[in-house]
């Protein structure tokens, strides 16, 4: 019933994955908090004209649509090589077992 | 609004319709046939995969409602796509792989994973339950604003109609909402827009929107006035009859060949002028008046057009094809008119007004039309902005039946890469949305009594062809989100409830007559909220499902993640907290006194989001009580 069984994922690769994680995840929260933040402090910097004649909200919020694609593209590659680094550690360990 | 159908439209929408419907009816049989739904996951390709993924998330509420809120408010639509897709981020990054690693896919089966308590199952299921409900509410009111146009038919029966579908739909056969039908929606869904967009940039801005003559644009009528003591007295051609105030907004009414009609009075430094509205006039006879005559007469019209094109500093009557940059720098510079809705009591009719509001595209381009967060801001509607975000933010993760489809690619490589995908299409689109509600808000489309229209007309005045497309792409999202939240919340009754709760051992075919009984129980229910919450934009409405679900759900899933000290009770006490703050925050909010026919200004309190107080109380009832009642250091064996 469950394909992705990860049962057998190390432990450290669970864990640097999950760190990972919660580190992008706190650098979003951060802008998007930012975006929030100026809305109600700082209403006006809104207005101020930025990149191509767009105001700053526009190209925030723009900016925060495209900004979590780029990290979600980050958190795959790292993802991945950290999957890649564990599978030649355990198969690297298979073979010294082998030739014992 | 008043629609004539189009035979064209309806034949391409019925082919569409029936297409989608179809495909899921095969693939639904097939899917019964496999070993295992996820285990016929395992073999799909995580590019499809993804896509799929957007179908599902797009829903009435991104396509319908994000475009029309952003024609009727602007920049404040636009913070609905800012926030929906920022959810995403919480969902990937920190709930999706732990969840996995629980070998659970469902929010209840997660949070019992550990703990196999019944105040959880209880609390989980109404949390499921009421979830579901307030995420169909917008669901109904959308199916009932897009059948209006292409049927003619009034919106309860457009609500009505969805409704039957659906239980018949899932009573009778269980409705499989397949990876391939979901992929073909979200794709068709991208597609079009992005065609629906190249449109509205080849057409450019213009201050008369005829689409080169295949629709006729409506000039509205200004008339001046003769005034004596703060009194219109006369007007050529005109029979003055009344004159009403309402608020700082002073309307008259004047009549011509028996035709009743209201205008706006302004008055400013060129002197007094009055406008043409738009009225809806309900007679205590049960009649309505659209523009002082009956709907046959068809004088009701389309709205949203462009007072002032400014380009490099000079006015023009018409850009021609613009870029993407342009087109959002031009909107900036120049005017916008929107519809303003004013409703006031005259004699025994009562009268819904709209007028004419001109807005500077700057205000227009920046958030504050809805959320007052810059000009005429106070706390509560700065609280409001901050809860709405919040709620967008925290909501996605919590959905009862969002991540289920991560877990239907073979790897975690796969399930990463189309989450991925899918939050690039995701995102994609929800650039487009930008576009397409702009592009409707100045192009002369938009219905004044529903802004959840604004993309399907829009694509209406660019051919049958394209509305009947979009409409029918539009209804099938539709009804497989409502199958989808029906079957889960029957679900949440039969399943969790009756049978695990109250542990009636059923057996397999009674639990699912129990299941079909649920079903379509929750299907009458969500029929007449549909018809209850016509008018109000969609999204909004789903701003109210991800607070709840926000508030109640996610506290016990990050708490139990990430905090090894998290108790049953916890966690129960938690969800339910979550829900009923939330709950009792909407139920006295303005929109809902407004409902209740009552003054909204003077509702409880004034935020219209509740997760800015639900969440952070949930949040400090999940902590507490695990400190209060920690967990039983028993071994669960699991059933």
């Amino acid at each position: 019933m469950h394909v992705n069984n990860t049962s057998t994922e190390k432990e450290s690769l669970t864990k640097r994955k999950s760190a990972l994680g919660i580190r992008l995840f706190f650098i979003y929260l951060i802008c998007y908090a930012g975006f929030v933040l100026i809305g109600v402090f700082q209403y006006e910097l809104l207005a101020f004209q930025v990149l191509g004649g767009l105001n700053l909200a526009l190209a925030y919020g723009i900016g925060l649509i495209v900004f979590a694609v780029i990290l979600g593209v980050v958190y795959n590659y790292y993802c991945t090589k950290y999957e890649d680094e564990a599978d030649a550690e355990q198969s690297d360990e298979i073979e010294e077992g082998g030739t014992v | 609004m008043i629609y004539e159908i189009s035979y064209t439209a309806l034949i391409f929408f019925f082919i569409f319709v029936g297409l989608v419907v179809g495909l899921s009816f095969y693939f639904g049989r097939k899917t019964r046939s496999s070993s295992s739904y996820y285990a016929a996951g395992g073999q799909i390709h995580w590019g499809v995969n993804g896509i799929a993924f957007a179908g599902d998330y797009l829903s009435a509420a991104s396509f319908l409602g994000i475009c029309g809120m952003i024609a009727i408010s602007g920049f404040d639509g636009f913070l609905y796509a800012i926030g929906f897709l920022a959810g995403w981020i919480v969902a990937l990054f920190l709930i999706a792989e732990p969840f996995k690693r629980l070998g659970k896919y469902t929010f209840t089966d997660a949070l019992n994973a550990k703990f196999n308590s019944r105040a959880i199952t209880l609390s989980a299921s109404i949390s499921t339950l009421i979830v579901s409900v307030f995420y169909l509410i917008p669901q109904m009111v959308g199916a009932g604003d897009l059948v209006m146009p292409l049927l003619g038919m009034p919106h309860w029966a457009g609500v009505l109609l969805v409704g039957a579908i659906v239980i018949i739909i899932v009573a009778s056969a269980g409705m499989a909402s397949t990876t391939y039908v979901q992929f073909l929606k979200g794709g068709l869904l991208i597609i079009l827009s992005v065609v629906l967009t190249f449109f509205i940039l080849k057409n450019g801005l213009t201050l008369t929107p005829d689409f080169k003559g295949s629709s006729s644009h409506y000039t509205f009528m200004e008339l001046t006035p003769q005034v004596e003591n703060d009194k219109v007295t006369a007007v050529s051609g005109w029979n003055v009859v009344a004159q009403q105030t309402v608020g700082d907004k002073t309307f008259v009414k004047l009549t011509q060949n028996g035709v009743e009609r209201w205008f706006d009075w302004t008055k400013d430094q060129n002197g007094s002028s009055l406008k043409e509205t738009l009225t809806v006039t309900q007679q205590a006879n049960g009649q309505a008046l659209y523009n002082g005559e009956p709907k046959e007469n068809r004088r009701f019209y389309q709205v949203g057009h462009m007072s002032k094109i400014v380009v490099n500093g000079q006015e023009v009557q018409q850009t021609g094809p613009v870029g993407p940059f342009e087109f959002l720098s031009t909107l900036q510079e120049s005017e916008i008119v929107r519809f303003m809705q004013v409703k006031f009591a005259d004699g025994s009719d009562q009268v819904s007004l709209y007028y004419q509001e001109p807005t500077t595209g700057q205000s227009f381009m920046l958030p504050g039309l809805k959320y007052k967060i810059g000009r005429d801001a106070n706390l509560w509607s700065k609280l409001d902005f901050i809860s709405l975000m919040l709620a967008l933010f925290l909501g996605t993760a919590a959905l009862p039946h969002i991540l289920i489809r991560y877990y239907t690619v073979k790897t975690p490589r796969d399930a990463r890469k189309s989450t991925i995908l899918a939050i690039a299409a995701i995102g994609g689109f929800y650039i487009l949305t930008l576009f397409m509600g702009l592009g409707s808000a100045v192009n002369g489309v938009l219905d004044v009594e529903s802004s959840n229209m604004a993309a399907p007309l829009l694509a209406r005045a660019f051919g049958a062809v394209l509305f009947s497309i979009i409409s029918a792409v539009a209804f099938a999202t539709v009804l497989g989100t409502v199958a989808g939240l029906i079957v889960a919340s029957s679900g949440a009754i039969a399943h969790d409830f009756i049978d695990i709760y109250l542990k009636r051992n059923m057996s397999d075919h009674r639990k699912v007559q129990v299941g079909k009984i649920a079903a379509f129980a929750v299907g009458i229910f969500a029929i007449l909220l549909g018809m209850a919450f016509k008018g109000i934009n969609v999204s909004f409405l789903v701003g109210w499902a991800f607070a709840i679900a926000a508030s109640a759900n996610l506290p016990a899933i990050l708490f139990l993640l990430f905090w090894k000290k998290t108790s049953e009770k916890g966690i129960a006490a938690s969800i339910i907290v979550g829900i009923i703050s939330s709950l009792l925050i909407i139920l006295t909010s303005p929109t809902m006194w407004d409902k209740y026919g009552l003054d909204p200004t003077n509702a409880l309190h004034q935020l219209e989001n509740p997760a800015l107080i639900s969440f952070p109380l949930a949040v400090l009832t999940v902590y507490l009580v695990s400190l209060w009642y920690p967990k039983r250091n028993v071994a669960v064996t699991q059933a």
